[in-house]
């Protein structure tokens, strides 16, 4: 996967697929809903969260849903990302 | 500037180093667990509060018992329901540090009842969040204090009753009644809106402590999808249905206005003017005995051990008193019996040149015994090379060991000479500082007229004291 960086145009949430325990807590309370579930199982042997690439806002609501510290990271329009 | 990126809070450790297994990234907390989600906001508040360095965070028994594998603060792990009481010493002791005490419901509410009301009421300055998921967690999902009526657990399979079980109990509510809280909320985790709710209330307990304003509580309804045996999202369902229902959100208190804002305390034990805040005597040199002691008695542990009614333990708190007014750092211990007069009792006295760590000693450097089941059972505990003392008019065999110095006084004998056998605690003493030197007799004699209420005894003690090092000396 190409790495993007730079100043970002556009809200995005990066979810880290080995850190999801797929409680979809994110997937229901996303209110542009573009959060999925994907079919691939991580290591942990779940389906993880998986953003859907595009219609994020930024709004954050995934991040403090998500009971995890490093599954989900949401850079907001404007956001610097390495 | 509102963040552009929101990601991991850096009060969480960077690498859960802690946890055994291979993983050092996840937390250990079941899918959808309302305890992830609360660090979360926690470390999120300490990093933005500026306070990650200041704070303690005492960890439950429950199943954030590991929390200190995650956040970086100072983390205290302590007994089940004891978190407020060792929050208020935290607090006591270092003023400036942000002191959270977090706990869960069978924490705070079972068995840890009395601490939290009995810290409440004090008004400690100090912060708690207490994580009501109406259930026991950790051990397999049995009744807590706050499970609903109906509410099938490991312990009410056929759902909680009244009549059995008590009504759910509303810690909010009750501690609110009390005079002591500044600030009593009760939020949820169930909803974006909620949870920020949440995010505000804990920001606010923490902002009010660092203003020292006093005693703050949040509580916040949290899922356990795994005690309430449903999957994450529908827990959401329960909780709005039931828990919510039940549990009122709100505020309950806050009169943080009335309790303003105050400057941190001077004096911090451990700060910069430590020595200021305590005074060491300044004619210091001449309290402390002609000679000073030889290596091995300095620094000296003690146990005294007899039975209650001998004075063991005014034998220790005179040492003590003696050693502290020597300027020695000192600490003493009680223990009874269950009985008053007859049982046994036995103090532990430390008097040191450095600050003592733990005033426990579990291995001796010097026993005093006055009784045979005394010196039977803590005999085997003395350190090697250590001291024993014991009472031969009332011991009548002698030490087991032999890799230890032993002298035996007739200590109740001689008491008995000087008019009343209670006195021997006294020879005791007197020997002990006649054969070790560790501190001065005019010390002793300072010391017993600040711990002797009655002052027609202090006669008959100083005559048993000097007796006492008579011997002491003798058997140097
Ligand atoms: C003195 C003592 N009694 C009982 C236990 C067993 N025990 C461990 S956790 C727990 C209850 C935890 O429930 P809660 O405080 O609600 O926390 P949760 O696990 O739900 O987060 C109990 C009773 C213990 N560890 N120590
Ligand atoms: S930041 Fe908001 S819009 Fe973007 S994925 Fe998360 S919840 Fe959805
Ligand atoms: S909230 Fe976190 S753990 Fe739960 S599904 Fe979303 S990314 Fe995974
Ligand atoms: S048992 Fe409940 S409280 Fe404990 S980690 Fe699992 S979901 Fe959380």
């Amino acid at each position: 996967m190409a790495k993007e960086t730079g100043v970002l145009k556009e809200a995005c949430v990066v979810i880290d697929a080995e850190e999801c325990k797929a409680c979809y807590l994110c997937v229901h309370h996303c209110p542009q809903q573009v959060i999925e579930v994907s079919e691939g199982i991580n290591r942990k042997g779940f389906h993880p969260a998986r953003y859907k690439g595009t219609g994020c806002t930024g709004c954050g609501i995934c991040f403090y849903a998500c009971p995890e510290p490093s599954a989900i990271t949401v850079y907001r329009k404007g956001a610097v990302k390495q | 500037m509102a963040s552009k990126i929101l990601k991991k809070p850096d009060s969480f450790f960077e690498s859960f180093s802690r946890r055994s297994g291979p993983d050092k990234v996840s937390t250990h907390y079941c899918p959808g667990c309302g305890h992830g989600v609360l660090h979360k906001l926690i470390a999120e508040a300490a990093d933005d509060l500026g306070i990650q360095d200041r704070c303690v965070f005492i960890n439950p028994v429950g199943c954030s018992v590991f929390a200190y594998f995650y956040l970086d603060f100072g983390n205290i792990q302590v007994a089940h329901g004891r978190a407020p009481a060792v929050a208020t010493a935290v607090k006591r002791v270092h003023p400036h540090a942000i002191v959270i005490s977090y706990q869960g419901d069978g924490d705070l509410a079972a068995i840890g009842g009395n601490n939290i009301l009995q810290a409440a009421n004090r008004g400690e300055n100090i912060t708690v969040f207490f994580v009501n998921n109406a259930i026991y967690g950790m051990t397999g999902g049995q009744l807590a204090p706050t499970s609903l009526i109906g509410q099938r657990t490991a312990t009410t399979p056929r759902g909680r009753s009244a009549e059995n079980d008590g009504y759910p109990m509303r810690v909010c509510e009750l501690l609110a009644t009390l005079e002591g809280p500044t600030y009593i909320e009760r939020t949820s985790l169930r909803t974006p809106k909620l949870t920020q709710k949440t995010r505000k209330a804990i920001r606010k307990a923490l902002q009010y402590q660092m203003e020292n304003r006093g005693f703050s509580l949040v509580e916040i309804l949290s899922p356990c999808p795994t005690g309430w045996k449903v999957d994450p999202v529908k827990s959401l369902d329960w909780m709005e249905q039931q828990l919510e229902a039940y549990f009122q959100l709100g505020v309950f208190k806050d009169v943080g206005d009335e309790r303003p804002a105050k400057a941190d305390p001077e004096r911090d034990l451990w700060s910069a003017n430590y020595g200021t805040a305590i005074d060491l005597p300044t004619d210091l040199d001449a309290k402390l005995p002609e000679a000073s002691p030889a290596p091995k008695y300095r620094n000296p542990s003690l146990k005294i051990a007899g039975f209650g009614g001998q004075g063991v333990l005014l034998l220790g708190y005179t040492l003590a008193e003696a050693g502290m007014l020597s300027g020695y750092h000192v600490t003493w211990i009680p223990s009874y019996g269950p009985e008053m007069r007859g049982g046994t009792a036995n103090c532990q006295v430390g008097i040191s040149e450095e600050r003592i760590g733990s005033p426990i000693v579990s291995n001796p450097s010097v026993l005093i015994a006055t009784n045979l089941p005394s010196m039977d059972r803590f005999e085997p505990e003395i350190r090697e090379g250590g001291l024993l003392l014991y009472d031969r008019s009332l011991i009548d065999r002698k030490p087991n060991r032999t890799d230890i110095e032993s002298i035996a006084i007739p200590a109740t004998s001689v008491a008995d000479e000087l008019g009343n056998s209670r006195a021997a605690n006294m020879v005791m003493l007197g020997a002990y500082i006649g054969k070790t030197g560790l501190l001065s007799r005019e010390s002793v004699m300072e010391a017993l007229d600040l711990v002797i209420k009655r002052k027609n005894l202090i006669d008959l003690n100083i005559k048993a004291i000097d007796k006492g090092i008579e011997y002491g000396r003798g058997a140097r």
